[in-house]
């Protein structure tokens, strides 16, 4: 892998991690007058009230520099966000905003990560079995439908699997069977609890993404079983398995990869929905109760941590992609 | 031939009925069931209220009705705005070439990446956006990237086709040939682009309503789920309440699929083939 690839990749990280810091400066720089005090002054109106209001500007005042000259404000500003400080809660004062994104953000990677590697993997798997000429008809009737239900957005689906098997059958909880952040019970009990809040927020997030890979796999596959070396493989008298998995899945399936660092994005968007649906207590739902809040600094801390967090996972993909494609581990591509 | 698919018959078949009872509706269903107390409390359906009414005693069909207009317009203005400033920026990408290329293709290639509903909830939390017109206008002013890079990837591969050398020989200004010459060409990518604008714009829109960041002033599908699901009204079991905003957008988004894969088949007959044959 060339030194040259991984500082370009590097770059379009800290490039993301700059933009969404200084995004969140121009925004509050949009809000007519002080941006904390004025929050403040509309949670007053709308009935809600906070204990040290004026400590809260103060403190905020200080954190982000508010009365120094703009461009060491707006350094101050990106400097703290790199760091993940994005001063007190305004609901939870004085607890530091970082310090509730850091209870929440583990259930929040666990689910998005175990469920969005079943759904592209098993979508993949199918994608290519519905390209390939060996596929049982009954396959081939029935995956496509699989398709259309990824039309439908996590949400929507999260509505219907809570009203199915939550409501319906009374199979699963419905909400979140833990207090954000922490859960008394230790050991497989709590596992036990872990897995089963989690199921019906992951399988929303596996049947909404499956349709899209099998799509995008099977145009790939399409792309990739007239070539040549595919009826050199057959005529060698490799078997059928084999030249499905190691010679059109394996050729096929790149494209797939960057797609994948595309779509992230959207999975997190949908993540952040789907566990506010089901109360699943991780960032989603800490999103919710903030926004009900109007706690503007946690808002600001958990959308900036996400965003840096696809950041983050679109740089491992693009610092696997060349261990998968040699083209590109020996600079040709 | 395009009228010949399936799927973009079905599409347009649904998409028509969802206008026909935006447009019909409120002419059999009248603007009184969308006030507070005007029906009874949840009712499940019965015959004066087809639909049931919620906690507050509004009607549900008749927020249905009313609120389609505005779920589509929603959508309409936001993938219109985000499609046109894509496939502007796009033709002018691919076809200038240069430093401006390289601009636009790195601008859109980071701002892909960024999942856009986190810069929509830090906006719309802060400057709590109360008419859907300026919502749908920050969705759109957020989604060029995606026609964006389409559009110029196209453009790259037509300009070096003999018309547009021909359209430049015979004096059309680089502005003539983008737009009449190379923009026609891509026509079937524009629509493309533009359904796929649309329906990811009325994603977010539903999204930010459920979390309670939307305009409350007017009726739609986003802001009828926004507050079923602060009531609890799947767990409580109102089915006439949070289903028909749900069948509505399911409906809608299979609609907008099919036509959008449809699309897509057109503008890549290789794909074709392969489905025709499966």
């Amino acid at each position: 892998m060339s030194a040259g690839y991984v500082l370009r990749r590097l770059a379009v990280f800290l490039v993301i991690v700059w933009v969404a810091a200084s995004i969140n400066f121009v925004i509050l720089r949009l809000a007519p007058g002080d941006p904390v005090a004025g929050i403040l002054v509309r949670i007053g109106q709308q009935g809600g009230s906070f204990a040290g209001g004026d400590e809260i500007i103060r403190s905020y005042r200080q954190a982000f520099g508010l009365d120094e000259p703009f461009l060491v404000q707006y350094a101050k500003f990106v400097a703290s966000f790199v760091q993940f400080d994005f001063g007190p809660s305004l609901s939870n004062y004085p607890t530091p905003v970082a310090t509730i994104i850091g209870a929440a953000l583990p259930w929040t990677i666990g689910l998005l990560a175990v469920s969005t590697m079943i759904a592209f993997g098993l979508g993949t798997f199918m994608g290519a079995l519905l390209a390939w000429r060996g596929t049982p008809e009954i396959l081939r009737a029935t995956l496509p439908f699989l398709m259309l239900v990824a039309a439908v957005p996590y949400y929507l689906l999260a509505i219907l699997l809570l009203a199915v098997f939550a409501y319906g059958l009374h199979l699963f909880p419905a909400a979140g069977t833990a207090p954000i952040g922490g859960l008394g019970a230790t050991g497989l009990t709590r596992i036990g609890e872990i897995l089963g809040s989690s199921i019906l927020p992951g399988l929303s997030l596996v049947l909404g993404g499956l349709g899209g890979w099998m799509l995008g796999m099977r145009g790939l596959m399409v792309g990739v079983l007239g070539s040549d070396y595919l009826m050199l493989a057959e005529a060698k008298g490799l078997s059928s398995r084999r030249i499905l998995f190691r010679y059109a899945m394996r050729n096929a399936i790149l494209p797939q990869i960057t797609v994948l660092a595309l779509a992230l994005g959207s999975i997190v968007s949908g993540a952040v929905l789907v566990e506010v649906i089901f109360s699943y207590p991780g960032l989603g739902s800490t999103l919710y109760q903030a926004i009900q809040n109007s706690d503007y600094t946690l808002i600001q801390g958990i959308t900036f941590l996400l965003v840096v967090a696809v950041g983050v996972a679109i740089l491992i993909l693009d610092l696997a992609y060349p261990l998968l494609d040699p083209r590109i581990r020996y600079g040709h591509a | 031939m395009a009228m010949r698919d399936a799927r973009l018959v079905v599409g347009l078949a649904i998409i028509v009925s969802l206008l026909l009872l935006g447009t019909v509706g409120p002419a059999l269903v009248g603007p009184a069931g969308l006030h507070m107390g005007a029906a009874g409390y949840s009712q499940p359906p019965t015959a004066e209220h087809l639909l049931g009414t919620d906690p507050t005693g509004r009607d549900v069909l008749a927020f249905l009705v009313h609120g389609t207009i505005p779920t589509l317009m929603i959508g309409l203005l936001a993938g219109g705005i985000g499609t046109a400033i894509g496939v502007i920026l796009g033709l002018v990408s691919g076809y200038v070439r240069g430093p401006v290329d390289t601009v636009i293709k790195s601008v859109a290639d980071v701002a892909v990446t960024i999942p856009s509903l986190m810069i929509l909830i830090v906006l719309t939390a802060l400057l709590r956006t109360q008419s859907i017109q300026l919502m749908a206008v920050i969705i759109g002013l957020l989604a060029w990237p995606y026609s964006a890079r389409a559009i110029r990837a196209q453009t790259l591969s037509l300009r070096e086709r003999g018309f547009v050398t021909i359209a430049t020989l015979s004096g059309r200004n680089a502005v003539e040939v983008m737009f009449l010459e190379i923009l026609p060409n891509l026509l079937s990518y524009v629509m493309a682009s533009l359904v796929g604008a649309i329906s990811g714009a009325i994603v977010a829109a539903v999204g930010l309503q459920l979390l309670g960041l939307g305009p409350i002033n007017t009726p739609t599908m986003g802001l009828m789920l926004q507050y079923a699901f602060q009531y609890g009204a799947v767990t409580r079991g109102m089915w006439w309440w949070w289903g028909p905003p749900t069948l509505f957008l399911v409906l809608l988004f299979g609609a907008l699929f099919l036509i959008s894969v449809a699309l897509d088949g057109l503008a890549n007959p290789r794909l074709r083939r392969a489905t025709a044959a499966a």
